[in-house]
């Protein structure tokens, strides 16, 4: 039998997921993290990307997260998440027009935008739609 | 018939009196149900982040966070969370109650407090008071949101942070089920950890990525802030629950109210048929 790992992915409004796992990835602050059963205790923080549940060979969750927190301990993997939603329930032209909002802001030089926000801003959207772009491929 | 004319006027006004509230009940009820999803809904966050900075408090780490050490406390900052409006029974007034208690004991014990208030009946009721009141939010409605009460937790936590005080507490009521609201008073700061036995069996610590001020930073930050958020939309749902009991309760006294009225009326309206018949009959008698 092979190992599994409790998980459990919670956003400030639900819980999205809760279950074992095989294996964990996260896009962790340094880098993405994939986590197996029994890694030693790890807190990061995340940034804004794709959360992979992968339960077995066949079946794997992925999730798309706006940032948060990621704990581990060697039984029990939890993910702090600000917001989450699971990658097929990401609404594309939402996050299409984002995007082409965030990257119109940013190349309005008058300076009057807040730079810092609208490039967070255009990293979510692109995050967004890199997590969609991810599970079509799988999916297929 | 000029009978029992002011009973009537009376009962006519409380009928109305009890439409009201029977309105106001139903309010409440619909609105109970949408903030006790809400709280449902916030729920599993907050509990699992307890639990990481539970622990937290079980590791060794080379950092130690201001958060996590207890000093000696001279002073302690309280934040006390009551609903905006009346009318919901025992609520607030119970909250208080409480509250005032553990002052007192603070008071004894010659540590100074200060409050923070959330919702307009606490801040009116400790504005009256002699506490030294330091910021308050009210009017956040039916749907708080977290950047209504990040103010207030803001500046408790920097007062924490400079030493003004040295323990933060956080008191609201705790919902239970529809009848019972029960109040709490809950230490948020330093993070204490209940159950001391089970630690120190073996040292460990966790990886921090980047590093461990910065995580912990955050994430001490982050706890404090879904506590109270938590304690916030809790409070709501009860304060929903409590309006709903007590509207029902006024709805039923004033029911009874009618019926003891009714019965009154409808005895002096056959007291007045009566003397009428016997005039009569006495009169047609002596003729």
């Amino acid at each position: 039998m092979t190992m599994t790992v409790h998980v459990d992915i919670v956003s400030a409004e639900k819980e999205i997921f809760s279950g074992l796992a095989e294996m964990v990835f996260a896009p962790a602050e340094l880098g993405e993290v994939g986590i197996s059963p029994r890694h030693a205790p790890l807190i990061s923080r995340l940034r804004p990307g794709e959360v992979r549940v992968k339960v077995s060979d066949k079946e794997s969750y992925p999730f798309y997260i706006s940032g948060g927190i990621i704990e581990v301990q060697p039984h029990i993997v939890t993910v702090l998440a600000d917001s989450a939603i699971r990658a097929k329930d990401i609404d594309e032209a939402s996050a299409l027009e984002a995007k082409a909002k965030a990257e119109e802001a940013l190349a309005d030089k008058t300076g009057k935008i807040d730079y810092a926000t609208a490039q967070a801003q255009l990293l979510e959207a692109v995050m967004q739609l890199r997590t969609l772009d991810r599970f079509r491929k799988r999916g297929e | 018939m000029a009978v029992g004319k002011e009973i009537r006027t009376k009962i006519s006004s409380i009928k109305n009196t009890q439409k009201i509230t029977r309105a106001m009940e139903m309010v409440a009820a619909s609105k109970m149900r949408k903030t006790k999803d809400r709280m449902q809904a916030t729920r599993p966050y907050s509990k699992k982040i307890g639990q990481i900075i539970k622990h937290l408090a079980h590791a060794n780490p080379e950092y130690k966070h201001p958060f996590l050490i207890s000093r000696e406390t001279k002073r302690v900052g309280l934040i006390i969370i009551s609903s905006d409006r009346g009318l919901c029974g025992g609520l607030n007034s119970n909250l208080f109650r409480k509250t005032i208690s553990n002052l007192v004991q603070w008071e004894k014990d010659g540590i100074e407090v200060d409050v923070c208030t959330v919702g307009t009946k606490a801040f009116s009721f400790f504005s009256s008071l002699k506490t030294n009141l330091v910021g308050q939010v009210s009017k956040l409605g039916d749907t708080p949101h977290l950047q209504d009460i990040v103010g207030i937790i803001k500046i408790m936590l920097d007062a924490y942070n400079n030493g003004q005080i040295d323990q933060l507490y956080i008191a609201n009521n705790d919902f239970v089920n529809t009848m019972t609201q029960r109040p709490t008073i809950q230490q948020l700061l330093p993070v204490i950890d209940s159950e001391t036995e089970e630690k120190l069996n073996r040292h460990w610590d966790y990886i921090y990525e980047p590093d461990a001020k910065e995580v912990l930073d955050y994430l001490l930050v982050r706890y404090i802030e879904s506590i109270v958020y938590q304690g916030l939309v809790e409070n709501n749902a009860c304060e929903q629950a409590a309006r709903m009991v007590a509207m029902k309760s006024a709805s039923d006294n004033a029911g009874n109210l009618i019926s003891e009225l009714q019965l009154v009326y409808n005895k002096a309206r056959q007291a007045a048929i009566t003397q009428e018949i016997s005039e009569i009959v006495a009169g047609a008698a002596a003729v």
